[in-house]
């Protein structure tokens, strides 16, 4: 089933925004950020001028559609957390609705800590995520209403 | 009806329900686009000669999940980053699927979320039956994931040209038309008609915006 649209207001994202800062203290984690299941990123804290979080989302929705799918095939609905652990640096991914919460840790942390802290705001996250998709659309006008054919020929020079 | 993600700092009543991922924080749009096609058809041939003739700026990573002997396994998948409509940056994520037949697990899970497809088909007679079979398939997987394909940006592409044992355009185009959609001519391998391609999508996909 394909899902009905979000509205983000910039309040609710900075409101987002504010909840991974704190769990990236709470958990002394590296990056924290919150992508959709397609794989596009909504917002991100922590270390990420370094970091491809375009492509990190992307992999990370991928990962969790495949092992969605692994889910189903043996009678579960979805693992609800997925954990990958390397020698320096792990990922932890929790599913809260629609959206993915990823936690990228090294040895300054441990996995125990970060699943046990982004337990604690997976609530909080749920609540608010909630809260935004309950949102609905009442389309009137929107910037790209007056989109041209110059504009977006413009956009193959 | 698929899923949209719209930043905004305006009411409710002031936004649109819009196709694409709009993030109106950092004032970018982002489009999927996936290329869809039979095994070996030239889908991550494509997004290579993508990759290979643009500018590094403009483009990210191109992520391969390919086997040993270069068959795509899962997905590739490359951001390209087209320039400004109306003060929003415009970013393409080009996703291919896996072709061959026993990845359709796979393929069903990448068309979640997707803004706009393309169809590479194999010109060659032989593979005939591959493309009408994966076309078929196609139109399943959307249906599977609520789309149709009626209804979605699309462009069909007759790949590989240059090879001496191919159909006549007006053949596959009878075979595997299924609407009005843009059809392309293409030598993926060495780039004809691969940026027509990703442009009549792109173009369909941003019209969307206008509409919806």
């Amino acid at each position: 089933m394909a899902d009905t649209p979000i509205l983000l207001r910039e309040n609710q994202y900075h409101q987002l925004k504010a909840v991974l800062a704190q769990l990236r203290m709470d958990s002394a984690a590296r990056v924290v950020f919150l992508v959709d299941k397609d794989g596009q990123e909504i917002a991100a804290q922590g270390e990420i001028a370094n970091l491809d979080t375009t492509s990190l989302a992307s992999l990370a929705a991928g990962n969790v559609a495949a092992t969605g799918g692994m889910a189903q095939l043996i009678g579960e609905k979805e693992f609800p957390t997925l954990s990958h652990e390397g020698e320096r640096e792990s990922i932890h991914i929790s599913v809260i609705g629609r959206l993915l919460l990823i936690v990228v840790f090294d040895e300054r942390s441990t996995l125990g800590l970060v699943k046990l802290r982004s337990r604690q705001v997976s609530h909080q996250l749920a609540t608010m995520i909630d809260e935004i998709t309950q949102v609905t659309f009442d389309n009137h006008d929107s910037p790209f209403s007056g989109i041209t054919d110059e504009d977006i020929d413009s956009l193959f020079k | 009806m698929k899923t949209s993600t719209v930043f905004s700092n305006k009411s409710a009543e002031e936004v649109k329900s819009l196709m694409t991922f709009i993030n109106y924080a950092s004032r970018e749009i982002n489009c999927k686009i996936v290329y869809y096609g039979p095994g070996l058809c030239g889908k991550t041939t494509n997004l290579q000669h993508i990759f290979e003739a643009t500018a590094p700026q403009a483009r990210g990573k191109l992520i391969s999940l390919a086997t040993e002997t270069d068959r795509t396994l899962f997905f590739d998948f490359m951001p390209l980053e087209l320039g400004t409509v109306r003060g929003f940056k415009t970013r393409f994520h080009l996703y291919t699927v896996p072709g061959q037949v026993f990845y359709d697990a796979s393929r069903k899970l990448i068309l979640k979320g997707v803004d706009g497809v393309v169809f590479v088909a194999d010109s060659q007679e032989e593979r005939m039956d591959a493309n009408v079979e994966s076309l078929y398939n196609l139109e399943e997987n959307l249906q599977a994931q609520g789309y149709d394909l009626m209804k979605l940006p699309y462009v069909l592409q007759l790949n590989k040209r240059d090879l001496p044992n191919i159909v006549p355009v007006a053949d596959l185009k009878a075979e595997l038309q299924r609407k009005e959609e843009p059809v392309v001519e293409a030598v993926a391998s060495s780039g004809a008609g691969v940026f027509d391609t990703l442009k009549a999508v792109a173009k369909q996909v941003l019209t969307e915006l206008r509409k919806s």
